[in-house]
């Protein structure tokens, strides 16, 4: 096998699970450990000192309930869109697109487009009706007119699996990825990351939490602007140019300018791109961000700005991609046999010190850990909030509870899922965790996406239809997951995989709806009576946003 | 809010219009991506050769090219509208029918 199929075959699986390009690049052994770096070290420093003081003016600002989960409805459409672009934008995807454009050229371009298209989705569909009927969490909208216990005993559980699988991703690739930047320890590494992921969410709630995630945002859009500034520059903006001359250097020539490898069988082109677009939609700590904001007219301009930055950040990615083909692919000093120096998902990064020396090349370093950083704050958020409003709050104290208490066990849950987070990270630090994203994203299309989207369009749901739908979809999509070649062949080791495609999302999501429908029209029960008659009350809600309650001043 | 409340504003005629204008505009939006984007994989899936043709005679740039930006465009410019229209239109509708049940 050719070196250059060889690099493929270690990106494609990868990049089809989303974030893990970059843990599994350097799972293969190539993240060797590299000189310290101190400029980028100088300016981490500089960014964790900025966001801590921030943490701190944010704690002065947290006091109520709706203060810590949503910043008291207080962040305006636009802040919202840079902050969930920042939630959003995951180094993985930073450095993972890019080096999918550097080795096969347009699929990197295909595969962006499936990260972009759940936006629109989510805002025709869901970001008002999500800001009309819901407080703090997702489960708020579910349990709306269903049974309290039952859907939010599993919302939290569909909450807790999708941000323990994507918590696990981001904290292996942030190991790998210090390391790689900075020349720290793993372990450390992984630490830091969590005790100020602590820090940040403990003390400052969702308001230090959003501003991590606008400062990220700021920052990465900012330094990938101009780095693919630079790439423009040296070719007299003509895309053409620089398409010419990476066809001209790239091992594959013209090969890269059209489809290649990533989507060759239909079933699995279409179930990604379900997985990815819905998924989307049904990430809690996406949901969450909509909770920030004062009414539906700002929620519909987060997800216009977001839309905006993430597509422009797409597009961003892939002119960095080509202009790494031009200008790292064709530099010995970046060279390492024939990949790049520190493995293939250093592409970007190279870039960095191509076009902006030492100082671009620490600043592009630092704001990959920021960006770490400001992802896993949002996830454990989402998290801490699923324990202390949905099973803490509603199921455990049947909704009579102190505010005071509740925020202390939202805090309590903070620093336990930091902990495990930073154990898990450890544990799976050699371990082939490239699955982990894309089952993320298959979890939140077949259960939290199902069951969000029925109880507010469709009025014959019932709880049990809602939670029996919903848990069909989540186990469905683990077992498919674990019996495709993703677990049952790269991580357990068999030789041939039971179920053929990485992404099961084409058969648990429609599987998750039906089964929630069937059970729905069966059940004739009491219960299932006054819930269907509730349903004029939540519609008439989720249109006109009457009771929800009024945002914070700032 | 109580439910003869809500009954009373489920049967206000703006308020059907409201939800019948805003829910047709929805479905039609949602139905343009989703045909945008899977029209899109589509073709990478059978006929990924189409996207390879050089967008003029002789230039390196193929039309998977501006294709590609065109979807990301489109996603961007659709939830746009979609603001526009439900930030003006629709919401002065729905402060209408607030204003009249306080």
């Amino acid at each position: 096998m050719s070196r250059i199929a060889r690099i493929l075959s270690l990106a494609l699986p990868l990049a089809l699970a989303a974030g893990s390009a970059l843990a599994a690049g350097a799972l293969e052994g190539q993240a060797e450990k590299q000189a310290t770096n101190w400029s980028a070290i100088g300016m981490f420093f500089a960014f964790v000192a900025g966001t801590l003081g921030i943490t701190f003016w944010a704690a002065s600002k947290t006091k109520s309930a709706s203060d810590y989960y949503t910043a008291g409805g207080g962040i305006s459409g636009f802040q919202n869109g840079l902050a969930i672009a920042g939630d959003y934008m995951s180094a993985a995807s930073f450095l993972g697109i890019s080096a999918l454009v550097f080795t096969s050229g347009f699929d990197g371009l295909i595969y962006s487009i499936g990260f972009l298209v759940g936006w629109p989705i989510i805002m025709f569909l869901m970001a008002e009706r999500l800001r009309n009927l819901g407080r703090y969490t997702f489960a708020d909208v579910v349990s709306y007119r269903l049974g309290r216990t039952p859907v939010r005993t599993f919302s939290a559980t569909g909450t807790l699996t999708v941000v323990a699988f994507y918590l696990i991703a981001q904290m292996v690739g942030a190991g790998q990825l210090i390391k790689l930047l900075f020349g720290l320890e793993y372990t450390y590494a992984v630490m830091i990351v969590g005790v100020l992921m602590i820090l940040y969410v403990t003390f400052g709630g969702m308001l230090a939490t959003t501003w991590v995630q606008i400062i990220k945002a700021v920052l990465l859009l900012g330094g990938a602007s101009f780095m693919a500034l630079m790439v423009l520059v040296k070719f007299g903006f003509n895309p053409e140019a620089l398409f010419a001359k990476g066809v001209e250097v790239h091992a594959k020539h013209n090969a890269i300018m059209g489809p290649g490898a990533l989507v060759s069988d239909p079933v699995s082109a279409v179930s990604l791109g379900l997985a990815l677009m819905f998924g989307t939609a049904g990430l809690p700590h996406i949901l969450m961000r909509f909770f920030t904001v004062a009414d539906a007219k700002e929620a519909r301009k987060s997800v216009f700005w977001a839309t905006t930055f993430i597509g422009y950040f797409y597009i961003l990615t892939f002119i960095i991609g080509f202009g790494a083909i031009v200008l790292v692919g064709t530099n010995p000093s970046y060279l390492q046999g024939a990949g790049l120096r520190g493995g293939n998902n250093m592409a970007a990064i190279h870039l960095a010190h191509a076009v902006g020396g030492d100082v671009m090349l620490g600043f592009i370093s630092a704001v990959a850990f920021a960006t770490i950083l400001a992802v896993v704050a949002g996830l454990t958020l989402a998290g801490a909030s699923a324990v202390s409003h949905d099973l803490y709050a509603q199921v455990i104290c049947k909704g009579k509870v102190d505010e005071a208490k509740e925020i202390r066990v939202s805090k309590m849950a903070t620093v336990a899922l930091g902990v495990l987070a930073i154990l898990l990270g450890i544990a799976f630090e050699k371990q082939n965790i490239a699955f982990m994203v894309g089952l993320a994203f298959a979890i939140a299309a077949s259960a939290n996406f199902p069951i969000i989207i029925l109880s507010m369009y469709w009025s014959k749901l019932t709880t049990r239809g809602a939670v029996t739908g919903g848990a069909v979809g989540l186990a469905t999509a683990v077992v498919l997951t674990t019996l495709s070649p993703a677990i049952w062949v790269k991580v357990i080791g068999f030789s041939t995989a039971i179920f053929p495609y990485d992404a099961p999302a084409i058969f648990s999501m429609p599987l998750a709806f039906f089964v929630s429908w069937l059970v729905s029209v069966m059940d004739n029960s009491a219960q299932a009576v006054e819930e269907r008659s509730r349903f004029e009350n939540q519609f008439v809600c989720s249109q006109i946003g009457l009771d929800v309650a009024p945002a914070a001043k700032h | 809010m109580s439910t003869s409340l809500a009954s009373r504003i489920a049967r206000d005629p703006r308020f059907l219009e409201l939800s019948r204008k805003r829910g047709s505009f929805s479905i039609v939006l949602s139905v343009l991506m989703l045909s945008i984007y899977y029209g899109f994989i589509a073709i990478i899936a059978f006929a990924p050769k189409s996207l390879a043709v050089p967008l003029t005679a002789g230039s390196v740039t193929t039309i998977g090219f501006p294709l590609g930006v065109g979807v990301i465009l489109a996603a961007i410019i659709l939830t746009g509208v979609y603001v526009v229209r439900a930030n003006g239109e629709f919401d002065a509708l729905t402060r209408k029918i607030i204003e009249d049940v306080k």
